[in-house]
């Protein structure tokens, strides 16, 4: 709890130069306002001004914050106005991919341990797909499956960019957890006469947690990323990415401040969950740091 | 269906051969490690093309890697103005910009005891982020040409980068700094001399990370709002148009624009860290 403190001050620092921002940015429109009007403005006037316009060039936080909070507390969560309900389109989304990324990553991962030909032909792929700009693809995807012929519902369209993000770190890094144990450990297991099926249950599949959750953590931050520029394209009404995006169509700033607040909450929260999950794993499992 | 029996009957032989190099004594050379993922990927082509020909895919769902081919060499001079207005203009700048200010301000804050304590937390927490999620924001401030693209790129890179930079600067150890202040050296040269050089090994990986990122900012901060050029762009009006063999033409360019942008910081880094365990190895 030591650094608490440090991170106060550069939070507040940042809330600071926020608000200076937005003077900064805000006074040219007082400016015209006022002399479109005819009347002279004062300094402390115009302050006052920027901090509270409909759709200023850059929110105040206070306006950013009301904004979220009319946002979630404000309506009926099953209003189109909630950002609980966009963000829980979001985050259904997100965790339909992210479950069959994670299971087809570890599947593919044990495949690759267990079988040197899948490891030198796929691993090369896997690891030169990390440099792809995949997001790239997201609107695409989503257009081609929730098409005519194929009419895929876009719940599961989505997903599937938030599988595909999911999917290559938890390959990578379960490859890596699942070649973590040494050699003494591996030998121990052979005078054991371990069988491969046992040495997976009992030694790999345990040493490789670690490098598990490492890998989830950064997973599940693409997959809210993914799913949210899968739901930037046209046609989607609902979800945080929509959201964003019919804020920019219209300006209204606060309202894309806010679902870009209530985004990141959503990518902290499961991150800090994931992060919760593995401190009691591992906890449990002897391998707490 | 002859495509289809075709592709699967040389998906079958190519994995065969994969196995069986895989288990010879040569699996270990260097060509046999190129040649063994190069069949791979050729065999996923060629069963993607046996797919969408012994199956009739329509074009509107899936083309053929052919028919992208075919597209990719008629419309050379379009892709090309779009990697420049998308990559050199917007990425490049944007990467530049964002990582050079990265490692300014992290050895700026490294001074700051106080401050890593506060900026390291946050930094790795808003690098978790949807960042991309400011695109609209910055293409409402600067405007739809590449200047708001860049703007996207240096949010995105900055905070990786910077996180890397901080690891990197404290990663020398007592002993270490004990030497050069036997030596009477000055801060800047302590750090010009030893802690900027033990640093890059983290810095080329936050550099790595971000060459990624740079592209997806770049791209999906078209889709807000751009000039009638740009990848970003093509992409979503062919999308529109639905004229699948260009987006993925646009989608082959942006790969290997990408393994291209992170092979050149790989080569950077084995001519700068030569001396790190990680690249002596080799």
């Amino acid at each position: 709890m030591r650094s608490l403190l440090p991170i106060l001050a550069v939070v507040a620092a940042i809330i600071a130069l926020w608000y200076g921002a937005t003077v900064w940015l805000n006074s040219q429109w007082s400016y015209d306002q006022a002399a479109r009007a005819g009347v002279e403005i004062s300094f402390s006037e115009m302050v006052s001004d920027t901090m509270a316009q409909e759709r200023p060039v850059l929110p105040a936080p206070h306006q950013v914050a009301l904004g979220l909070w009319q946002g979630v507390a404000g309506q009926k969560i099953t209003s189109k106005r909630s950002l609980v309900y966009h963000g829980w389109i979001t985050f259904s989304a997100t965790m339909l991919g992210f479950a069959i990324g994670t299971g087809l990553g570890i599947l593919l991962a044990v495949g690759i341990v267990h079988d040197k030909a899948m490891d030198m032909s796929v691993m090369p792929w896997a690891i030169a797909s990390q440099t792809v700009p995949i997001l790239a693809i997201a609107p695409m995807v989503i257009v081609v499956l929730g098409g005519p012929p194929l009419n895929v519902p876009p719940l599961l369209s989505k997903a599937v960019i938030a599988a595909y993000l999911t999917f290559f770190p938890v390959v990578v890094g379960m490859v890596k957890g699942l070649r973590s144990p040494d050699g003494m450990q591996l030998d121990l297991l052979s005078t054991y006469n371990a069988s491969r099926g046992q040495t997976f249950w009992k030694l790999r599949l345990p040493a490789s947690m670690p490098y598990l959750f490492a890998s989830l953590k950064v997973a599940v931050a693409a997959a809210v990323v993914g799913t949210i520029v899968a739901e930037l394209p046209s046609g989607a009404v609902a979800g945080l990415g929509a959201r964003l995006l019919q804020g920019s169509y219209y300006g209204q700033t606060v309202q894309i401040w806010a679902a870009l607040f209530a985004a990141a909450t959503l990518a902290a929260g499961l991150v800090v969950i994931i992060g919760v999950i593995e401190r009691s794993v591992l906890a449990r499992m002897g391998m707490a740091r | 269906m002859n495509w289809l029996w075709g592709a699967i009957l040389f998906w079958l032989a190519a994995w065969g051969f994969n196995a069986w190099l895989a288990r010879q004594p040569v699996a270990k050379t260097r060509a046999v490690r190129l040649f063994v993922p190069a069949l791979f990927g050729v065999t996923l082509l060629i069963l993607w093309e046996g797919i969408v020909r012994g199956l009739n895919v329509p074009g509107v769902i899936l083309p053929a890697p052919s028919v992208i081919w075919g597209t990719l060499k008629s419309s050379v001079p379009i892709l090309w103005g779009d990697f420049v207005q998308t990559i050199l203009k917007g990425a490049l700048s944007g990467y530049l910009i964002g990582c050079g200010s990265a490692v300014l301000t992290a050895v700026m804050i490294d001074r700051s005891p106080f401050l890593q304590r506060g900026l390291l937390p946050v930094g790795n927490f808003v690098a978790a982020l949807p960042i991309v999620g400011i695109a609209p924001i910055l293409v409402m401030w600067f405007g739809f040409d590449w200047q708001s693209k860049a703007a996207v790129v240096v949010v995105m890179v900055f905070f990786p980068v910077l996180v890397n930079t901080v690891a990197g600067l404290a990663a020398t150890d007592r002993m270490q700094r004990d030497l050069m202040a036997t030596y009477s050296a000055s801060y800047w040269q302590t750090l010009m001399k030893l802690r900027l050089p033990a640093a890059m090994p983290f810095i080329f990986n936050g550099l790595k990370i971000a060459t990624t990122l740079a592209l997806i900012g770049a791209i999906v901060a078209e889709f807000f709002g751009s000039p009638i050029k740009g990848m970003g762009f093509r992409i979503s009006t062919a999308v529109g148009q639905l004229a699948l063999d260009m987006v993925w033409a646009e989608i082959a360019v942006a790969a290997l624009a990408g393994s291209a942008f992170y092979g050149l910081v790989a080569t950077l880094e084995r001519a700068a860290t030569f001396w790190h365990p990680s690249q002596r190895g080799r």
